[in-house]
């Protein structure tokens, strides 16, 4: 039951549940963006407020201070600031890249779909009549197609990183308060950035960085500073509470005749769940699944370096590329869904094929890493890109 | 390597076995839509008492390109006449009269601003809103989206109309390209909030997708499927509106 290849990670003390979850994010957000997928119904976003976005957002923030972290007290702030720019450039152009086969599969809509139903859906297309607009407002991360509105997130989130790392290295205090300052700030005064054509980023950097900077606070010494609140049964009980709260809200969105039944105070006050602006109650949610998480999980379980619980930590330290990959398979399991067939069996066929390929391509990454340092091509002095690959 | 393999695999098969199987599609009728996604809790005051009373009822269609359908054939086979059809057989003693005001590329803002003047013209008893259509793909605020709709229904129910709001058309292959997702959550809320019925296209179209109804992943020019789901949608909305006002059609109390 012991794996090699789990035992030279956790010798940089790396928390592998990290990894898991991060895993398990990318395999649920890969779910979610397969439309109509039914099996899309066991991803946790169908049973509460928060969704597989934030424990991604929240891990990267983590794993981001971890490794850089390390390096700007060892390097230096130039140093780690560099690479945490060079991480972003490279998110920047799995964007692009992103943005091209989207630009492939709408192409191949507008010329092979003529349904008279759905003249209206048409209008989609109306953006390839000015590609020099569209395509320039795409490079600029203005124009964000449909499920690719992540990549952009971080690109600005690690942009800014290296001062807010900074400052959390030295005053992790202030920093954690600066960051709830600018979400409370948001909030109040409506702050985002502009999209193209219209509207607002999808993910608002202002509000989800709150997300990001309090993984990074956590990861830099918070999460012991929490430990007497996390071990408190009362805590358990309040995150327990709120978890049940949250599944019998997001039930009455699923079975309407429920509805009826939920307090008409409760409902003024929920509505909207604001997913734009990682809405307080999303937060909340996420916190008593993390406070859930870390009570039942401890961080020596001995699942977490079992071969059960490898394909998904795998996935997670490759998380850039599996995250691109994933979304890219989703595409194509909507291409096979409308080209060959939509049902449940083809649904599932493709589901559980698309993960599967993720863990291959996450080992197959893994062994080029090992491959590569072996030979010595790679000098060992920079910070593990793909550990760092958290931070994507 | 081969055992980490294998246990994905049996995680995989363990989730679908957890997984409820889908009805099989062959003994339903086609395009029937269950109760629960067609009959809530709110009403339709103004027309009931318009049908009750006045033995009139006039309904206004205001919506977008999904509301019309192109050709000669187009305007009596989209689903404003169907459902004026439906009704006229329903209600055989109600003059029923569905007038429409269907414009293409109109966000709900664009279609809002017309209610006043819609009120004044045909004084409607029940308006139908279909719309987020097109603000999807924009990608519009969905706050914007929601002061819209706001600002329609109010204008609605002080001119003294009952309101449905209509959301997106399912479309299932251009999915991946329009997150449709926050503006139908946004019709539900409003919905909710003025207690006015949600004629949920989307998911209906959905079901009769799942439960083989339609192959609505057609492509081509033909124009069947597209009368045939209007046909549909028509009567759904005649059935919702017969309910949601209370309305017994004299014809179920003398057969049965």
């Amino acid at each position: 039951m012991h794996a090699p290849v789990v035992a030279t990670t956790t010798t940089t003390g790396r928390d592998l549940r990290l990894d898991l979850f991060r895993g398990i994010a990318l395999w649920l957000i890969f779910l979610d963006h397969i439309p109509s997928n039914l099996v899309a119904w066991a991803t946790i976003r169908n049973y509460g407020f928060s969704d597989a976005t934030e424990i991604f957002v929240f891990v990267s923030g983590y794993t981001a201070a971890f490794v850089y972290g390390k390096e700007m007290r060892e390097r230096g702030f130039i140093i780690a600031g560099a690479h945490i720019l060079r991480r972003a450039w490279q998110i920047y152009v799995a964007h692009v890249f992103l943005f091209a086969i989207y630009l492939a599969e709408i192409s191949y809509v507008a010329t092979s779909f003529e349904n008279p139903l759905y003249a209206e859906e048409m209008n989609i297309l109306d953006f390839l009549k000015q590609p020099d607009v569209t395509i320039i407002q795409a490079l600029l991360l203005k124009f964000k197609p449909a499920n690719m509105d992540v990549l952009p997130l971080y690109i600005i989130l690690l942009l800014l990183f290296p001062p807010i790392l900074w400052l959390l290295q030295f005053r992790s205090t202030l920093a954690l308060g600066a960051s709830v300052l600018l979400y409370v700030l948001t909030w109040e005064f409506n702050w985002n950035m502009p999209s193209y054509p219209s509207g607002h980023w999808y993910f608002n950097p202002f509000a989800w960085q709150l997300l990001f900077v309090f993984g990074a606070w956590c990861a830099l010494g918070g999460a012991q500073r929490l430990s007497g609140i996390l071990q408190s049964p009362v805590t358990l009980a309040i995150a327990i509470a709120y978890l049940l709260f949250a599944f019998v809200i997001s039930l009455t969105w699923y079975v309407p005749g429920l509805g009826q039944y939920v307090p008409h105070w409760i409902e003024e006050n929920i509505y909207p769940i604001d997913k734009v602006n990682l809405d307080v109650l999303r937060f909340a949610h996420f916190l008593a699944l993390a406070v859930v998480t870390v009570w039942f999980v401890p961080r020596d379980w001995p699942f977490l370096k079992s071969w059960w619980a490898w394909p998904p930590i795998v996935c997670g330290q490759h998380s850039l590329e599996i995250f691109c990959l994933g979304v890219f398979l989703s595409f194509a399991a909507h291409f096979a869904m409308v080209e060959i067939s939509g049902a449940f069996w083809m649904q599932s066929l493709i589901s559980v094929l698309g993960i599967l390929i993720m863990i291959a391509v996450a080992v197959l990454l893994t062994w080029y890493k090992r491959a590569e340092s072996r030979s010595g091509s790679r000098p060992k002095k920079t910070p593990d890109a793909d550990l760092a690959g958290g931070e994507a | 390597m081969r055992r980490p393999i294998a246990a994905g695999l049996a995680a995989g098969l363990l989730v679908l076995l957890a997984l409820p199987g889908t009805a099989p599609a062959e003994e339903r009728q086609p395009c029937e839509v269950p109760g629960y996604l067609l009959f809530g809790s709110n009403e339709l005051k103004h027309v009931a008492e318009a049908a009750a009373k006045n033995r009139r009822l006039t309904i206004a269609v205001v919506g977008t390109g999904s509301s019309i359908l192109a050709g000669p054939d187009g305007p009596p086979s989209a689903y404003p006449a169907r459902l004026e059809a439906s009704l006229k057989k329903r209600l055989p003693d109600v003059a029923v009269k569905v007038v429409t005001l269907v414009r293409t590329r109109m966000t709900a803002e664009d279609l809002a601003q017309g209610m006043a003047k819609l009120l004044a013209d045909e004084k409607p008893d029940l308006v139908i809103w279909q719309t987020g259509t097109l603000d999807a793909i924009r990608r519009i605020e969905p706050d914007n989206f929601r002061a819209a709709l706001e600002e329609g229904v109010e204008t609605l129910h002080k001119g003294g109309a009952d309101v449905i709001l209509m959301n997106m058309q399912y479309s299932p292959r251009t999915e991946t390209m329009v997150a449709l997702g926050p503006y139908a959550d946004v019709m539900r809320v409003v919905a909710q909030q003025y207690e006015i019925p949600l004629f949920d296209r989307h998911a209906i179209m959905r079901h009769w997708s799942d439960t083989g109804a339609f192959d609505l992943y057609a492509a081509g020019k033909d124009n069947v499927l597209a009368h045939l789901v209007h046909d549909c949608i028509g009567r759904a909305i005649a059935a919702m509106i017969v309910d949601a006002a209370h309305l017994r059609p004299p014809e179920i109390k003398a057969g049965q």
